[in-house]
This record gives C-alpha cells, sequence and structure tokens, in this order.
C-alpha cells in the first residue's frame, strides 16, 4: 500500500467508522438505560434509509437539483430519514419491549424479542417497498470536492463526514447539558433512585429509543445515499456498529462514537490491505483483541459517565 | 410481642398537639406470599423527629419504600396531610413534598457532586441556587468536593450527598432509611446533628435506625417494629428508659 493509497483508506475509513458511530450510539444509550441488546436497530437504520428514499423519491424532480436546491433535498432526505427511524424506535419500544418491562421478564426473553422484532421488521419492508436494492434519488452531482492529502473525498462522503459529527456533537451534548440527559444518565446508573427523585422512567426510556432512532435513521438514509438502500441493509452495518459499541464499552457514549472510528478505519484498511475478501475479519480480529486485554472496552471503565 | 404498650401516650405539656403530616393506616405489604408488613399504623406530626426501630427483616425499610410510593400495600392507606397517596408511582410523589434518602444511599456513582444535587431538584424547572448554597452550608464537605464523581467519595460524605440531594426537592418530610450504616461512629455523631439542624430548619423527618441508642436521643418520638408489626411506640425518652428497649436494642442484659 502506498502512501497515497493509505490516505485514501485512512479518509475512506474515518466516512464509515463515523456512520458506525451514529449507529453504535443507538444501541449504547438503549442498553445503558435498560441493559437491553436492542438487535432490532439494524431494522430501524434501515427504515431510515427508506424514510429518506420514499420522501426524495415524492419530491424530487426528474432532473438533478443543484445549488440550494441540493441543500434543501438533501435536509429533507435526512429529516425524513431521522423520523422515520424515530418512529420505528418508538413504536418498537411501545409494542415489543414496554409490555416484557411490565412483567418483569427475564433478561433472555428481551434478547429473543429483540431478535424477533428484527426478523419482523426487515420482513415488513421487503414487503411493503420490495425485495431490490432502490438507488437513492440524486439530489446533487456527486462530484469530488474535496482534498486530504491527496485524497478525494466526494461531496456524499464529505456530506457524510460532516452530518455524523454534527450529530454525534449534539448527542453528546443532550446527553451531558441537558435535562433530559441527565434523566437518561439517572436511569443508566440507577433507576430506582432516579424515580424518587421525580424521574418517570416510561419516558425517560422512550425518549432514550426515539433519540437513538432518530441517529439511527438519519444514518440510514446517509448509508442509503452512499450506495443504496434495501430491506436487509441493516444487517451488517447493525452488526458493525454493535460491535463498534461493544468495543468503546456499551453503555458509554463516548466509546461507542471511538469504537465505529475504529471499526470503520480497521474495516477499509483491511479491504486495502489484503482486499475486499478480508473485509470484516480485520475488525472483528480488532474487536476480540481488544477484549481480550479490556472485557470493559476502550472506555468501559468510563461506562454511564456520558450515558 | 406483637400487643401496643402503655408506653403510648398523647402528647405532653397541654399544648395543642402539631397537626399530623404523614399516617400510615394498617398497612400490610406482601412479597410473594411473603407478609411483610402485617397492619403497620404510624403518625408523623409537623415538626417532629421519629424513629422507626427494629432488627434487620423487621420491616422498617418496607415500611419507608411504601410511605415514599416504591412498593404499592395491599391493603391500608398511606396518608399526607389527610389525603390518601398510596398508589401513586414515586416519581410523581416527590412532587407531594416527601424526600427519601434510601438505604444504601443511591447516589449516582458517575455524575458529579453538582450534578447529583441538580439531580435532587430534577421535579422542579430549575435548579434553586439557593437550596445548592443551603446542602453547601449544611455540608462544606461537599461543597469542596463539587466536580467530584459521586462514585469516588468516602461513604460519609456519599450519605451526605445523598440527604443534601434529597433537600434540593424542597421536602417537606424527610425519610432516612439508617443513614449509620457502615460509617464510622464520629461521622454518624456528625449526620445526626445536622439532620437535627434540618429538623431544626422545618423539615419534618422519619428516620430508620438500627442504632437505636442515637436515634432516640435525637428523635421526638420512637416506633419499634418487631416482624412486620409495631411493637412499642412511645416518647422518644421513655423508649430510651424502657428496660425492653434496652435489652433487644441497646445490648444490654435484660
Amino acid at each position: 500500500m502506498s502512501l497515497s493509497e493509505f490516505w485514501d483508506f485512512l479518509v475512506l475509513g474515518v466516512v464509515l467508522g463515523s456512520l458506525y458511530a451514529v449507529i453504535a450510539i443507538g444501541y449504547t444509550l438503549v442498553y445503558g438505560v435498560l441493559q437491553l441488546l436492542n438487535f432490532a436497530h439494524s431494522e430501524v437504520f434501515m427504515f431510515g434509509g427508506y424514510g429518506g428514499l420514499l420522501a426524495l423519491t415524492a419530491l424530487i424532480p426528474e432532473s438533478t437539483p443543484s445549488g440550494m436546491g441540493s441543500v434543501a433535498y438533501v435536509l429533507i432526505g435526512m429529516l425524513a430519514g431521522a423520523a422515520l427511524g424515530g418512529a420505528v424506535a418508538f413504536g418498537l419500544e411501545r409494542v415489543a419491549y414496554r409490555p416484557l418491562r411490565r412483567h418483569h421478564a427475564p433478561r433472555l426473553v428481551f434478547l429473543i424479542t429483540a431478535i424477533g422484532a428484527s426478523f419482523f421488521l426487515y420482513n415488513l419492508a421487503g414487503k411493503l417497498f420490495g425485495r431490490n436494492p432502490l438507488p437513492m434519488p440524486s439530489m446533487y452531482e456527486n462530484k469530488k470536492v474535496l482534498s486530504v492529502f491527496g485524497a478525494e473525498l466526494t461531496i456524499t462522503q464529505v456530506l457524510i463526514l460532516v452530518s455524523a459529527v454534527a450529530m454525534m456533537v449534539g448527542l453528546d451534548y443532550v446527553v451531558n447539558r441537558t435535562k433530559m440527559g441527565s434523566g437518561i444518565r439517572a436511569v443508566a446508573q440507577d433507576p430506582e433512585v432516579a424515580s424518587l427523585m421525580g424521574v418517570d422512567i416510561d419516558k425517560v426510556v422512550s425518549r432514550t429509543f426515539v433519540l437513538g432512532g432518530l441517529l439511527g435513521g438519519a444514518a440510514g438514509f446517509l448509508f442509503g445515499t452512499n450506495s443504496q438502500v434495501w430491506y436487509t441493509m441493516g444487517f451488517l452495518p447493525g452488526i458493525t456498529a454493535f460491535a463498534a459499541a461493544v468495543l468503546g464499552g456499551i453503555g458509554n457514549v463516548r466509546g461507542a462514537m471511538l469504537g465505529g472510528l475504529v471499526l470503520g478505519v480497521v474495516e477499509t484498511m483491511t479491504v486495502g490491505l489484503w482486499g475486499d475478501d478480508w473485509r470484516y475479519v480485520g475488525a472483528f480480529v480488532v474487536l476480540v483483541l481488544v477484549l481480550m486485554v479490556r472485557p470493559t472496552g476502550i472506555l468501559g471503565e468510563r461506562v454511564g459517565r456520558t450515558a | 410481642m406483637s400487643v401496643t404498650t402503655d408506653l403510648k401516650k398523647e402528647p405532653q405539656g397541654g399544648e395543642p398537639a402539631a397537626p399530623v403530616v404523614l399516617e400510615l393506616r394498617d398497612l400490610r405489604v406482601f412479597y410473594g406470599a411473603i407478609e411483610a408488613l402485617k397492619g403497620v399504623n404510624l403518625t408523623v406530626r409537623r415538626g417532629e423527629v421519629v424513629a422507626l426501630l427494629g432488627a434487620n427483616g423487621a420491616g422498617k425499610t418496607t415500611t419507608l419504600r411504601t410511605a415514599s410510593g416504591m412498593i404499592a400495600p395491599r391493603e391500608g392507606q398511606v396518608l399526607l396531610h389527610g389525603e390518601r397517596i398510596d398508589g401513586i408511582k414515586s416519581h410523581d410523589l416527590v412532587r407531594f413534598g416527601i424526600g427519601h434518602v434510601p438505604e444504601g444511599r443511591g447516589v449516582f456513582p458517575r455524575m458529579t457532586v453538582r450534578e447529583n444535587l441538580q439531580m435532587g431538584a430534577y421535579r422542579f424547572k430549575s435548579v434553586d441556587k439557593a437550596d445548592m448554597d443551603r446542602v453547601f452550608t449544611l455540608f462544606p464537605r461537599l461543597g469542596e468536593r463539587k466536580s467530584q464523581l459521586g462514585g469516588t467519595l468516602s461513604g460519609g460524605e456519599q450519605q451526605m450527598l445523598a440527604i443534601g440531594r434529597a433537600l434540593m426537592g424542597k421536602p417537606e418530610v424527610l425519610l432516612l432509611d439508617e443513614p449509620s450504616m457502615g460509617l464510622a461512629p464520629l461521622i454518624v455523631q456528625q449526620i445526626f446533628e445536622i439532620v437535627k439542624e434540618i429538623n431544626e430548619q422545618g423539615t419534618t423527618v422519619l428516620l430508620v435506625e438500627q442504632n437505636a441508642a442515637q436515634a432516640l436521643r435525637m428523635a421526638d418520638r420512637g416506633y419499634v417494629l418487631e416482624t412486620g408489626a409495631v411493637a412499642m411506640e412511645g416518647e422518644a425518652s421513655e423508649l430510651l428508659s424502657d428496660p425492653r428497649v434496652r435489652a433487644a436494642y441497646l445490648g444490654e442484659g435484660a
């Protein structure tokens, strides 16, 4: 791998990793408040892709928009993705998980429910939207616009990076600096005491799902813009983002961000060095190695400080 | 020994008794098939410190948790100023002016001292700076450790933080569950003095304690729970000198 290729793959990895990071936040937030591995989060992501796709298909004209028009359509797509993602996450909590909490179901029941919800949701999407991958309507002409150490970035890649960073900064602010965030952190650390302080646990859990769903949905839109939208598109990014959350220390928001970036970079570097067949091997080898040395993840000892 | 003793008396001295703030009436609480409270009656008047004593498993904590809505009684009532509040969830109950400092303190370990105190004021739109200052005046050690994480504090400091946090919710009645647990005698004394001070500033206190001597010395009245029922009740000074209390809870030979 030459130096210029190294920069190419590094930049690609950061772009991909920033998406993983945004998805991973959804896993880690929910785990923080409920100790639940919400495997249906990958479907929240997938529905976000369809949300953007459907909104843009309905609105975008034949010819590719430009200028402020492009900006407007990107925003519409992202908001539609986030909205559908948030709505699916909200419904998921209400329909699938809340009844289990009411009945104090064992943890294993939550896990199998999550897997069942995931199967249900992606098959529902396949039924509703068809099983063929659909391209996102083009919102702009995807030119190369930026050069970082010789690596050329397209508009889509810049868009992904900028929106992902904005979402992470915003989420970090919400969790650490707002009253809603302090409620989430309190429930994550001690739900019973939190309720003694006047925190309505049901409300906090619901908001946590919606928060993760908004981010996951927007990430689905961005991912779909970069490739395509299809009903099982959530599976691999979802598993990788879950691994990223574990790598960073599950329950820890900043850990999830870090884990996402690390896995994104490792993934593209592996591809760069050994080819696409090895794509997921590198990332999961890193996951296993890190967990052998630090079973609680990279930032695991600070779990909950920011969640 | 489940019969109420002759120690029960009306408040002395002719002056009219302060109004009842909190009343537990015939509380029966079950954990599955096990009856944890078998008809507990208890009243707390405005401005009092009432001590709730008893051995491990007597039902002290259960009584307190039922009073603050964490457990729903199967039978009986919890009344605040004569209005029933049983069945109201604990997160709604804080608005009624009940502050509960739970067993084991329940400090949020990965929040700073300041954030823990802010959580205490969660029910309000914004944090009252004056309340925060009051807590730091009562507990200067917390003021020195504002930015330290709750989990890194010593046991005594955590107890102070738990009490301070409850005060941030401006409670009318403060429920304290074993504040002396696991603490050095000197620290316990300090904490009891501060509780007394909080009481003198106008907060009514219901105090659960295993440390009967210390609790009764501070309290106005006391109740002794045994296996889920009130075995004795009366003026704190009388309980303190009662031979049965001395034998069972103050470690003296009968």
